[in-house]
């Protein structure tokens, strides 16, 4: 008994002074965003490999996704003869949840993993340690440039899901199942409401990127330095951006569709 | 004459040095001397904490207790800045070179320039060149680091760690795994950069042989405590069991060859559990 609440305890303290040190690690990457300003070459860069690299599993998942969504649609919606609604109901689960929920997934499992290996090896390699003995804050050089790229790439990326998502859901609603082209696209249109609906997204895209990039980089960072510890970081960082992420979209939805 | 190290000439000096990790102490109130212009050894089996002393000097890690001043200013306690421009001054060759994977070898001689300093291009240029033709490898600017052999990853570290003509440089464990050749070309570029650009130098070795040829001061540690001290001549003549186990490399000694463990037989005979 005394064992169990003294592991109890123990953990307890580990989880929340890691969570000290996520902290002041991101206050750390915050503060380093004015010099980058300076020096937006490091950031270009990182734009590149960060979200440039993710757009083809992006776009692929999304036209999948919008296919299968109007598949399923259509059979429920055709039960009530409301095939014509096919449009709004791929576009609102797209924009609403599914673009930045999935988006965000698969952004952790492709750049996040990368980032936090490629963190954890520069520290197990100490390049960073190196990076420190030249006077180079490795925080603002590596960092900071990683961070603020997967806040820009993240909501595009969700943006770009979303539409590519409606372009797949139209080839199958209106290519193969036959719904209306010219309902598909008016009820979308009147359907979805620009703040409501797509500023919300975006919202929730950007809170995804934000967590998401800051798990992957402090993982990356605190990671033990040898293979097993870099390894068991990668892991660490897919896993605990698909909670923070799904549990996130879960209060972020409940305070924005609330009160409907 | 005598060879003591005054603290008037010395560019580090570390006093009443205490570090622990964990629970295990790494030093045990030590007190070193480095003195200007010259090479200075730090001997000692693997584990004594000689890369954490380096650390140490360097501010990326903090004593429990003591001071460690470097060239006049307490490393520990500068400010942020003060410190980044203290490094400035200082090179530190990492046993691996931590040279950054993502550059060639003339982007990571080129790095610190860079970072800090304004100069064009074109100078920027020439002093890499100038620096890689020091360590003979102006030949192997445009290859990756993945494609250097280790002795050539270290000779282009201490490249990069001279590109800002620092006045001290720190090198961790630079033989370690070496060929003959290799080494020689390193033990020669250590010694020689030391005169001509007038550097001090702290060398952190278990490689007795070699770090003796070229080291001016040596100090030997072992258990958080300093052990000997002296000139390389003083030390071979040291009449400290430990320090003549530790040059000579004699399996048994003061430094026992086993592990603490139980009594053999004892542990041989109790069967039934499984450690």
């Amino acid at each position: 008994m005394t064992a169990f609440l003294q592991y109890l305890g123990q953990s307890t303290r580990i989880s929340f002074t890691k969570l000290g040190r996520a902290s002041c690690f991101l206050l750390q990457i915050l503060a380093g965003i004015l010099s980058l300003l300076a020096r937006p070459r490091l950031l270009l860069k990182q734009l590149y490999s960060v979200g440039v690299l993710s757009f083809l599993i992006i776009t692929i998942s999304g036209l999948f996704v919008g296919m299968v969504l109007s598949l399923q649609g259509y059979y429920t919606l055709s039960d009530f003869g409301a095939e014509e609604s096919l449009g709004v109901m791929v576009a609102a689960s797209l924009v609403r949840e599914l673009g930045p929920v999935v988006s965000g997934l698969l952004f952790a499992g492709r750049a996040g993993s990368a980032l936090t290996a490629e963190i954890g090896l520069m520290k197990a390699t100490e390049q960073l340690s190196g990076m420190e003995m030249m006077a180079v804050d490795p925080i603002r050089r590596i960092i900071t440039p990683r961070f603020v790229a997967g806040l820009i790439s993240m909501p595009l990326l969700a943006a770009l899901f979303s539409a590519v998502g409606v372009i797949g859901g139209q080839m199958v609603g209106c290519g193969l199942l036959g719904v209306d082209e010219g309902a598909f696209w008016s009820q979308m249109q009147s359907g979805i409401d620009f703040k409501d609906d797509i500023i919300n997204g975006v919202i929730k895209s950007i809170v995804f990127g934000f967590v998401s990039s800051w798990i992957a980089l402090f993982e990356g960072y605190d990671a033990i330095p040898t293979s097993e510890g870099v390894s068991r970081a990668t892991t660490r960082t897919v896993v605990n951006s698909a909670f923070s992420i799904l549990g996130l979209d879960f209060i972020l939805t409940a305070l924005m569709f609330g009160e409907h | 004459m005598d060879n003591r190290i005054t603290p008037q000439n010395s560019l580090v000096s570390v006093r009443n040095l205490s570090f622990s990790r964990g629970t295990t102490k790494i030093f045990d109130n030590i007190s070193l001397d480095f003195e200007r212009g010259k090479i200075t050894a730090i001997m000692g089996p693997s584990g004594t904490g000689k890369t954490t002393l380096l650390k140490l000097i360097g501010g990326q890690l903090y004593p429990d207790q003591g001071t460690i001043s470097v060239d006049g200013e307490n490393v520990h306690q500068l400010r942020r800045a003060e410190l980044y421009n203290l490094r400035k001054r200082l090179g530190m060759l990492f046993q691996s070179g931590a040279l950054l994977t993502d550059m060639n070898v003339y982007d990571n001689v080129a790095f610190p320039l860079r970072e800090h300093t304004h100069l064009p291009e074109s100078m920027i240029r020439t002093l890499v060149l100038m620096k890689l033709q020091a360590v003979g490898l102006r030949g192997a600017r445009n290859l990756m680091p993945n494609e250097l052999s280790g002795g050539m990853a270290r000779r282009i570290a201490l490249a990069r760690a001279i590109a800002l003509d620092p006045m001290m440089i720190l090198y961790d464990e630079p033989f370690t795994g070496q060929d003959p050749i290799s080494m020689g070309i390193l033990v020669h570029l250590i010694k020689s950069l030391n005169t001509t650009l007038g550097l001090t130098s702290i060398i952190v070795s278990h490689d007795v042989h070699d770090t003796s040829a070229i080291a001016d001061y040596i100090y030997v540690l072992s258990g958080g405590k300093i052990v000997g001290q002296g000139t390389p001549k003083e030390i071979q003549q040291s009449e400290s069991e430990w320090v003549q186990q530790f040059m000579t490399g004699a399996a048994d000694g003061p430094v026992h060859f086993h592990y603490p463990a139980k009594d053999y037989v004892d542990d041989l005979l109790s069967s039934g559990k499984r450690y």
